[in-house]
């Protein structure tokens, strides 16, 4: 009883900020009825039995999804009255494929039932008395273990794409320039100067290194190439 | 289980019909498509648990994982086709996207 009554708190939550998700005006209130949405579709994962994934839906999309869009919803600098432009317009072709679905939907729901032998041919019965995630334990990395290594690939790939993307190499830093420092030679680098008695060194000025190319200047009378 | 697999097939359709009307009512807005393509990943994820949990079945949970990966994948891929994008030309309307001339 509890339970169905949580059950219809939540779901009517979820679905409540699904719709604020899709016509929110500001796409950042788009983002926090997203994460809002993933809080009670947790909840209702709870609800069902499967407490690992409800945590993990809280870690993974909230944490990590749901943030990276309100990290991108607030970098870009767009102009999103603009973009929204075209609202009404939409509006009688998305209601009129919505219509379509929600009847494709309810004749689904309103006419399937269970095969007959579908208890017979579960894959992993669950056990009552082992805990969810560790039941999930035991099955993820046997049974499953070359779909969580794929699991795993995807994401890498993903990461590694994210990167390739949007790395920019900027011109600022600093590097270094390993061929450069390697092919560098005494000749271009070193200058033995005669310094004038009495004067010090004060009366050449201050000596900067020579750029690359360039000739030297009348003012630096430099033994370069003189003492290999 | 005191509520029936029946809610749960229900809720999910709908949320997969709310992601699909927002794909149609945000047409331009590329970061609502992608927000709009994670609710449907949810509802779908809901009826694997449902399922999962009706049948006694650890598999459909399993499933979700797997699911739940490709979506986070999925949508560092579609944000970062976006900033790219947006560098680029200045604007994410999916209209101007139209470099390719597909």
């Amino acid at each position: 009883m509890i339970a169905a009554i949580f059950f219809y708190v939540f779901a009517a939550i979820l679905l409540g900020s699904a719709a604020a998700v899709v016509t929110a005006r500001n796409p950042v209130h788009s983002v926090l009825f997203l994460i809002l949405a993933f809080f009670n579709a947790s909840a209702l994962f709870l609800i069902a039995g499967a407490e690992f994934l409800a945590m993990i839906l809280v870690i993974v999309y909230v944490g990590a999804v749901a943030v990276l869009f309100l990290f991108v919803v607030m970098m870009l600098d767009i102009n999103f009255e603009q973009l929204r432009s075209g609202f009404q317009r939409y509006l009688p072709v998305g209601l009129a494929v919505v219509a379509v679905l929600v009847v494709e939907l309810a004749t689904v729901l309103a006419g399937w039932k269970f095969a007959p032998q579908a208890a017979a041919v579960r894959f992993l019965p669950e056990a009552a008395s082992i805990p969810n995630t560790a039941q999930l334990g035991q099955v993820l990395y046997t049974d499953f273990v070359f779909l969580f290594q794929a699991a795993g690939l995807i994401l890498l790939v993903a990461m590694i794409g994210a990167i390739v993307l949007t790395l920019r190499p900027h011109n600022r830093a600093r590097r270094q320039n390993i061929a450069e420092q390697i092919a560098r030679d005494p000749a271009e680098a070193l200058a033995l100067m005669d310094i004038p008695s009495r004067t010090g060194v004060a009366a050449l000025g201050i000596r900067r290194p020579l750029e690359k190319g360039a000739a030297p200047g009348p003012a630096e009378e430099t033994h370069a190439g003189g003492h290999p | 289980m005191a509520v029936g697999l029946f809610h749960y097939l229900v809720v999910a359709a709908l949320l997969v019909t709310l992601g699909i009307f927002g794909i149609f009512l945000n047409r331009k807005n590329v970061i609502v498509i992608l927000m709009s393509i994670e609710l449907i990943l949810l509802g779908a994820n809901l009826n694997l648990v449902a399922f999962s949990a009706a049948l006694q079945d650890l598999v459909g949970q399993v499933f979700v994982m797997f699911s739940l990966t490709v979506a986070a994948a999925e949508a560092a891929i579609g944000l970062a086709i976006v900033v790219v994008y947006y560098r680029n030309r200045g604007s994410i309307e999916v209209e101007d996207v139209n470099l390719m001339k597909g």
